[in-house]
């Protein structure tokens, strides 16, 4: 518990460090809010209704200000007003956030259920037709963009079976979690495939790693049944790898999945960080952006703790 | 009655069809109650064939490829399936592996690895599991049985992990046990406390025993017979004095004269003399300190005194034998002499860094495979910021005559023998013409007939050199042959030191008694080892502390014993 509390404790350095980064970098970037928000009609702006505007959004100010009035209102946990939305940043996060973070955790779910028992299969049968045919498929599964199962997934579906359920309004999990389902099962699919290609490849690899070791031998030789030895014995050991993948792939998924929320016309993070980029949403840019960093720490702890969870020796320490 | 009789074994590796061959027929039978000692070099197939009795060489890419081994009278484990062999492991035949450290699942706990057997080979469930599992651990003399089954594999030391891998060999209650090197990894006087064990827990079971050793003198203690493997053949076997006391075959004979046999102190060197001579490497107080915990907002828990105020003096053409079992120091304090580790204190004087050169113990792992023969010699002297000239080039060629290597420098360490890198790993130790030399372990890895002849090549550099050797090993009868003095270091401190010839026949400290009293030797036949459990002493220490000063008390012109108890 003690290590959790110092985990905790190092959120807000990295926190700090990554706002300073991402405001000055969105400020680098050419343009400005107000021209991106009115396009051409800015060209009408007089020069005094153009700093009234900036005014208003807080954009007058040089950057150290602006920096230090962004901090201040985050500490109050206040993200600023965005510009294109003209809503509260905190807002707009927790009306997308949701969604992303259901559409990560199927994923997910799709991935593990996939490629753990894909991975073990393989390395059972090392070299043999089913474990060629398991690597053949996971390096399609790798190697195929997500838009473009997307696409397919949509095309199968609208033309083989006649129905389209993806499209139209989105349904709240909350309102109706079987037609929510049936909306997220193919953008998750279409996310999922490649994460459950790299689940397989490195469970099969941990596992070949895991079944030459001493004490899988030693098992065995307690007279255990093939099953037994690999699900009690090696899966185990196997899984380390297989968390520390799950965990990065996880944490960028809550950063939101650009183009499959655009082919389904999902409303999530994704797009609404590409939308602020484009309008030079400030204030929407830096707390989305501080928002995904803190998942992925969140995450990152969370993988910590699994480790600890499944070995002993990260659990008590070496010594 | 015969428990298993082995007849004409083979079994090969590789793809089905193309085998390869490695145990070339063998033949023998153990009875209920008996050891039957299976002795060889690495690469004699002793191994294999013990993994072929219960068909575990199928896991490891390997098959019988012909014979019988039947087992009890009734199953042939050369035709079994593998159901009919499952159903022997652990209920019928048990067996217990080498490296106790690697041998136990490390993300399970220890409770949980012997609870299964009990689950599933007993059918016992609830409570009754719990018991049985203390009982197990009870039965191999572990104390405090029910905290250690809550506690994880990398919690326990190297000799306690054996004897809870003994306690799940012995929990499917099997009627033969196969024990592969069980001793190999562990300290001589963890080693003497296992074969103890052994010994009585097969007295209780009436279990047969097969005994898988590369050390001829272990099998003395505890075997009824002998079969000694050369080459995946059966080269001689038979009942443990004949073969012991009259060994018909060459290669046994070779066997028995190759391995070091400790001799209490009769075996020494007689040349070389300290007289005049001025030190070539001087350690004075050196101590070694690690802190341990600690870290980012983390308070420091306590400190280890790896070496705690160690000194001693290494004359040109002197052997100081440094011995002690793990964790007592003895390696720390090398690598603090080639500063390779930080020493909190102390004074260690050479002539230059260059001076001092070392030889580790694993020759595989310590010549990058990448590289030629060239490379390996000439980056001492780059490392020294030296060019490569000529007289590298000559001196090169000098020292692999010099240790009987072929004068190619554009091979790679894998196409020599385990013997030949090694003695690569001291002619790049020499390249720098350094004065001391330490060798860390440097003939531990190598099998016994290659150990004598690298001993020789490094008795005769030392005398063609003058050079200092500080000899770094747990290994008491190899001492005795290379070493003129000896240090005896445990836990941290020299707790003995002096001439080698007195210290090893007439040791004065308890802990070098007890040292000596552990060897293995081919004298010593079916000894009833008493079993001791101590374990070794812990060397954490609050932050702060300081060892009392050792105080000394001499007992011959060159031999002193600390009287400070260090525990």
């Amino acid at each position: 518990m003690n290590y959790v509390l110092r985990r905790l404790l190092m959120f807000p350095l990295v926190m700090l460090g990554v706002s300073v980064f991402v405001f000055v970098a969105i400020r680098l970037v050419p343009g400005d809010a107000i021209t991106a928000m009115l396009g051409t009609e800015s060209g009408l702006l007089t020069p005094a209704q153009r700093e009234s505007l900036a005014a208003y959004f807080g954009l007058d100010q040089n950057w150290v200000v602006q920096y230090g009035r962004w901090l201040i209102g985050l500490l109050q946990g206040d993200l600023g007003l965005s510009v294109t939305y003209g809503q509260p940043v905190s807002q707009i996060i927790m009306e997308r956030f949701p969604l992303t973070l259901e559409l990560a955790l199927l994923s997910m779910l799709i991935a593990l259920l996939i490629g753990l028992p894909a991975g073990v299969f393989a390395a059972t049968r090392v070299e043999r037709p089913s474990d060629l045919v398991v690597r053949i498929f996971a390096m399609i599964g790798q190697s195929t963009p997500n838009f473009v199962l997307a696409l397919l997934a949509i095309y199968v579906l609208s033309v083989g079976f006649g129905t389209l359920p993806t499209m139209g309004r989105f349904v709240p999990l909350t309102e109706d979690p079987l037609g929510n389902l049936a909306q997220l099962i193919l953008p998750a699919l279409a996310l999922g495939t490649a994460f459950a290609a790299a689940v397989t490849r490195i469970s099969r690899a941990a596992m070949l790693d895991i079944l030459g070791e001493d004490y899988v031998r030693t098992a065995r030789s307690k007279g255990f049944s093939q099953s037994y030895v690999i699900w009690r014995h090696a899966l185990p050991n196997a899984l380390i790898p297989v968390v520390t993948l799950s965990g990065v792939e996880f944490g960028y998924l809550l950063g939101g999945a650009v183009i499959v929320e655009q082919i389904f016309a999902l409303p999530g993070l994704g797009r609404v960080v590409l939308d602020a980029i484009l309008q030079r949403d400030y204030a929407l840019v830096q707390g989305v952006v501080l928002f995904i960093a803190f998942n992925f720490l969140v995450v990152n702890l969370i993988v910590d703790l699994a480790y600890a969870a499944l070995d002993p020796r990260i659990r008590y320490g070496e010594s | 009655m015969t428990l298993l009789s082995v007849e004409d074994l083979r079994v090969g590796f590789g793809k089905s069809g193309h085998e390869t061959e490695v145990v070339h027929g063998v033949s023998f039978e153990v009875a209920a109650g008996e050891t039957l000692a299976i002795v060889g070099e690495s690469g004699s197939g002793k191994s294999v064939t013990a993994m072929a009795v219960n068909r575990l060489v199928d896991f490891g890419g390997g098959r019988i490829l012909g014979g019988r081994a039947v087992f009890d009278e009734r199953i042939d484990v050369a035709t079994a399936t593998e159901a009919e062999m499952q159903r022997l492991r652990g209920r019928e035949i048990g067996m217990i592996f080498q490296e106790p450290m690697t041998s136990l699942n490390p993300v399970l706990k220890v409770g949980a690895q012997i609870d299964e057997i009990f689950r599933k080979q007993h059918g016992l469930s609830g409570r009754a599991v719990r018991q049985a599992s203390i009982r197990a651990l009870d039965r191999v003399r572990i104390p405090d049985a029910a905290r250690r089954l809550d506690q994880a594999p990398h919690q326990m030391s190297g000799g306690m992990l054996q004897r809870v891998m003994i306690a799940m060999a012995l929990a499917g209650e099997p009627r033969l046990l196969i024990a592969d090197e069980p001793t190999t990894a562990l300290d001589v006087t963890i080693q003497a406390q296992i074969m103890a064990l052994l010994a009585e827990l097969q007295r209780e079971t009436g279990a047969g025993l097969i005994f898988i050793t590369h050390d001829i003198g272990l099998v003395a203690g505890l075997a009824d017979r002998v079969l000694v493997m050369q080459g995946g053949r059966a080269v001689e076997s038979g009942p443990i004095d004949r073969v012991l006391d009259h060994p018909s075959h060459d290669y046994t004979r070779h066997l028995l004269d190759a391995v070091p046999h400790f001799r209490a102190g009769q075996a020494v060197r007689r040349d070389g003399t300290r007289d005049g001579r001025t030190s070539a490497l001087s350690v004075r107080d050196l101590s070694v300190r690690f802190p341990v915990g600690g870290g980012f907002l983390r308070r420091t828990r306590g400190v280890v005194h790896a070496v705690d105020g160690v000194s001693f003096d290494l004359v040109p053409g002197e052997t100081l034998g440094i011995v002690g079992e793990s964790g007592s120091g003895k390696s720390t304090t090398a690598r603090a002499i080639l500063d390779l580790v930080r020493p909190s204190a102390g004074q260690i004087d050479t002539e230059g860094r260059s001076a001092v050169q070392m030889v580790f113990q694993n020759p595989n792992a310590s010549l990058n495979p990448r590289m030629t023969v060239r490379a390996l010699l000439a980056e001492p002297v780059i490392a020294a910021g030296q060019r490569v000239d000529d007289t590298v080039l000559d001196r090169m060629h000098t020292l692999l005559a010099r240790v009987e290597l072929p004068a190619d420098l554009d091979r790679f360490p894998h196409e020599f023998s385990g013997g030949q890198r090694q003695r690569l790993c001291i002619a790049r130790a020499l390249m720098l013409n350094p004065r001391v030399l330490v060798l860390d372990e440097a003939v531990s890895a190598l099998d016994v007939s290659v150990q004598a002849r690298v001993l020789e090549l490094l008795i005769d550099l030392q005398r063609e050199f003058g050079l200092a050797y500080l000899f770094v090993s747990h290994d008491m009868a190899v001492v005795e042959r290379i070493a003129h003095r000896v240090a005896v270091l445990y836990a941290g401190r020299i707790v003995e030191m002096g001439a080698a010839q007195e210290v090893l026949s007439d040791p004065r400290h308890p802990y070098t008694q007890k040292l000596i009293a552990a060897i293995p030797s081919i004298d010593r036949r079916r000894i009833d080892y008493a079993i001791d459990t101590e374990d070794v002493a812990s060397l954490l220490r609050p932050v702060g502390f300081t060892a009392p000063p050792q105080t000394w008390r001499q007992i011959g012109p060159d031999h002193h014993i600390a009287t400070e108890e260090t525990s």
